[in-house]
């Protein structure tokens, strides 16, 4: 081979290499990204069993159950829309009924409930997971810092005037 | 008095960089010794006025001034003296803080080491370093100014986030800054090179200490940011692919490939435009992390507030400075000369296909990464991109790299023989795939599959050594003529090899415990026990506790194997009385390398608790290899050739014996 045939060669493997990576990102975007939705959205949207989908909104008051050994039940609401779901495991220390939530599973084809396998409330204490907050700021449901422990911030707002904004957003 | 010390350093900080930004530069065109006499003396200033501003801030933390609303925020009188300081950086302006601190620090490390780079090079890296420094001094001052008052001042504080209050935390920002700051120097030395139209084999041997010292310490970094959530947040996972971590990872990789192509170009000049590339690439995603971090466009750990001007602040850093050096290089790149040709079968080319691997996947995390954003702001529609897209494209496009690394250091330079670097490496492949096959044996179970990946590991670890042996010529010479050899070798080749090992340990570390882990989750009574990884678990029941700034309770387990008691463990529910906020503290107990894990769950009627166990077989081999890895760096940085300043005269002789013998 000349040098150019070798130069080209490299080009070559090196183009291939990096087509290889973009179909095999395009492939794994296919196959593994879950859609994020609502319990109002889901009456639009045909979701079949056994497609994976993120489920945010709110823990239902009073829904919360026990089961067998550590398999939970609970309903996710938006104010509209309930959708009830299941999950065995261990729930994350923050979560509580009247509490954000996101939900990662699929609908289970024979009772038509939402089976999750993994579900965040995450490290705050006035974490709503920022889809869910989007959301329900969006229709009114849910403000800033008025959570089921909402009390906890009302004695911050009105301290200093420089913090007063932040106090409620930043812990 | 001292709060506002600090704030006027930082403003007379600001007025500083601002000089050193432009006079450097001007000297620099001209020719005046006297301008460009005023990088270093500068630097070493500015590094003065923010440490100053850094150190009243840690004073009114250590102090527990509740008048400063950043104290207020993020601190508690009860709370330890370690996390005080801790939470100087817990936070998010004091976080920015610390960046800017070790910016400047590094700036300084530049003037005082920089004695033998030519003088136009000095001024003009340290003017860019003063651009950065400029930048984010605006960015404190004007959006996140630590430095803020309360009146009246509260009698007590709020309190550090309890997941914060960990000493893995104290350590992970300074340790990652360290890294992700660091490449700017070698930003700064990019564009510098690059506003001079010059650059040379000299560049690089400049640049390369500074980048290995940076990749050193961000491998540090990650591996103790994963250590921490690993056993803080209580869910066993080590890695999860979190945007957040994503974010350090990217200029880990793309670090690590500025690290191999500085070797080509400093050894064979090849490679020039490309490793100027690299390094802007590296920082501009080190500045990406922080965008994505500290804008609050994520909701993790890390995003402390949500503040949207902040955002965008960092956004128009972000573009200014990655747009600007794009731009430069553009403009710029086509005036430097390319040189050196070699085969692509040589060390060059192993060390090119290094880098076309990682800047690859590099660019497949920073896709994964990217697009629920982009796609969130383009179309609303919501999505996430998780862990099984990661594994999928990351993790099949770093195996042919894990199969390449050990050719790279036995094959030669300019023109290298594969067959012969197959025969000479043909044996340790049968060796470590022998290894794999008789762990696979012995821990039994498990997918087929995974005695490829354990192989995979122990192949980085003996090739790693195999390296070592030919160049000792051990099988020639014999035992002590070949040690008499290997001490004969430059540092650096040490440090390759402990590196690439520890890439090896880590590789198995994560077959192994993603093979043969297992995951229980159990309700148990009081006095219950339950088999895992061939250890028996008692539940002995709840005790209550009381820690300076907590309740908890604690479940007592008691640890038997055979019959036999070997351990017991606590693994307790923490709530943090200031915040009201609950925390799963995991109970961890170590074997060798193995690690048992249990967290509490929520409590059942009639007194039973939900109890999640794992077994992590050889975990601690992914933390420690990035720890051997981190010795490599350093073994590497303390090789005479590579030390900033050594007397190059002197070591002339011996070098050319060296770089003869590699």
């Amino acid at each position: 081979m000349t040098r150019k045939q070798k130069r080209l060669a490299v080009i070559a493997g090196g183009m291939s290499f990096i087509l290889v990576a973009v179909l095999l990102v395009m492939f794994a975007f296919s196959q593994s990204v879950a859609y994020f939705f609502m319990p109002a959205d889901l009456a639009k949207a045909d979701i079949k069993p056994g497609t994976r989908i993120r489920l945010g909104g709110l823990v239902a008051e009073g829904s919360v159950k026990r089961g067998q050994g550590s398999t939970v039940s609970f309903t996710v609401t938006d104010g509209t829309g309930n959708v009830p779901v299941t999950y065995t495991g261990i729930l994350p220390d923050l979560f509580r009924e009247g509490q954000g939530v996101v939900t990662e599973g699929a609908f289970d084809a024979a009772s038509h409930g939402f089976v999750a396998d993994s579900v965040l409330a995450k490290h705050d204490e006035n974490y709503m997971p920022k889809e869910v907050a989007d959301r329900l700021k969006k229709e009114g449901v849910w403000e800033d810092g008025k959570g089921s422990k909402g009390q906890a911030n009302q004695g911050q707002t009105n301290q200093g005037q420089n913090t007063g904004a932040k106090g409620t957003a930043t812990r | 008095m001292i709060i506002e010390i600090g704030h006027y350093a930082l403003v007379l900080a600001l007025a500083t960089a601002l000089i050193l930004s432009v006079l450097p530069v001007i000297g620099a065109r001209r020719g005046d010794a006297a301008m460009m006499a005023l990088a270093p003396t500068g630097s070493l200033v500015l590094f003065a006025l923010v440490t100053l501003s850094f150190g009243a801030l840690t004073w009114a933390y250590v102090v527990s001034d509740f008048s400063v609303a950043n104290v207020w925020e993020n601190s508690h009188s009860l709370m330890p003296l370690i996390y005080k300081y801790s939470g100087v950086w817990g936070n998010h302006e004091g976080s920015m803080l610390l960046w800017l601190l070790i910016l400047v620090f590094f700036s300084a490390l530049v003037a005082v080491f920089g004695g033998n780079l030519p003088d136009t090079l000095r001024a003009n890296v340290l003017a860019v370093q003063a651009w950065i420094s400029t930048a984010f001094l605006l960015f404190i001052l004007l959006t996140s100014n630590p430095f803020l008052r309360l009146d009246p001042a509260p009698a007590e504080g709020q309190d550090l986030n309890p997941v914060l209050q960990d000493f893995g935390l104290a350590v992970h920002p300074p340790l990652l800054y360290l890294g992700y700051v660091g490449f700017s120097v070698c930003f700064s030395f990019a564009v510098a090179a690059l506003i001079e139209g010059r650059i040379d084999a000299a560049w690089a041997r400049w640049v390369r200490p500074w980048t290995l010292a940076a990749w050193t310490f961000l491998t540090a970094g990650i591996a103790m940011g994963s250590y921490w959530a690993y056993y803080e947040l209580g869910w066993g996972g080590w890695w999860f692919w979190d945007p957040v971590e994503n974010a350090s990872f990217m200029p880990w990789l793309a670090g690590t490939a500025l690290l191999h192509s500085a070797l080509v170009m400093e050894k064979r000049e090849a490679l020039k435009i490309w490793t100027v590339l690299l390094a802007i690439m590296t920082f501009s995603l080190s500045l990406l992390g922080t965008f994505l971090v500290r804008s609050g466009v994520l909701t993790s750990v890390h995003s402390f507030a949500t503040d949207p001007t902040r955002g965008i602040f960092i956004l128009c850093i972000l573009a200014i400075f990655i747009g600007g050096a794009f731009v430069l290089f553009a403009w710029r790149a086509p005036m430097l000369k390319a040189g050196g040709i070699f085969a692509p079968i040589s060390r060059e080319g192993a060390l090119v296909l290094n880098n076309l691997i990682l800047t690859v996947a590099t660019a497949t995390v920073l896709t994964g990464t990217l697009y629920p954003l982009i796609l969130e702001t383009l179309t609303g529609e919501k999505i996430s991109v998780g862990a099984p897209f990661f594994n999928m494209t990351f993790g099949l496009l770093m195996l042919p790299l894990l199969v390449a690394v050990p050719f790279g250091p036995v094959l030669a330079w300019k023109r290298g023989d594969l067959l012969g670097a197959l025969q000479r490496l043909w044996v340790f492949a049968g060796l470590s795939m022998f290894a794999g096959l008789a762990f696979f044996y012995i821990q039994n179970g498990g997918p087929v599959l995974a005695i490829f990946g354990l192989a995979l590991g122990f192949w980085g670890m003996i090739g790693a050594l195999a390296d070592l042996w030919y160049r000792g010529n051990f099988a020639k010479v014999g035992f002590s003529v070949g040690v008499k050899r290997l001490i004969g070798l430059p540092r650096s080749v040490f440090g390759t090899a402990i590196a690439h090992f520890g890439l090896g340990v880590t590789v198995l570390g994560i077959f192994a415990a993603t093979t043969f882990g297992t995951e229980t989750v159990v309700e148990m009574k009081q006095g219950a026990s339950v088999d895992v990884g061939g250890y028996s678990l008692t539940y002995d029941g709840l005790r209550d506790a009381v820690g300076p700034n907590y309740t908890e309770s604690r479940g007592h387990f008691a640890v038997s194997r055979g019959g036999v008691e070997v351990a017991d463990v606590w693994s307790s529910k923490r709530l943090y009385t200031a915040r009201r906020m609950p925390t799963t503290e995991a109970g961890i107990l170590t074997f060798g390398l193995s690690q048992l894990y249990v967290s509490l769950g929520d409590a059942m009627e009639g007194g039973g608790m939900v109890v999640r166990i794992w077994w992590k077989p050889f975990i601690l081999c992914i933390w420690g290899g990035a720890l051997v890895m981190m010795a490599g760096g350093f073994v590497s940085l303390s090789d005479r050739r590579l030390r900033v300043g050594a007397p190059s005269r002197k070591a002339k002789p011996v070098k050319a014996r060296l770089e003869a013998a590699e």
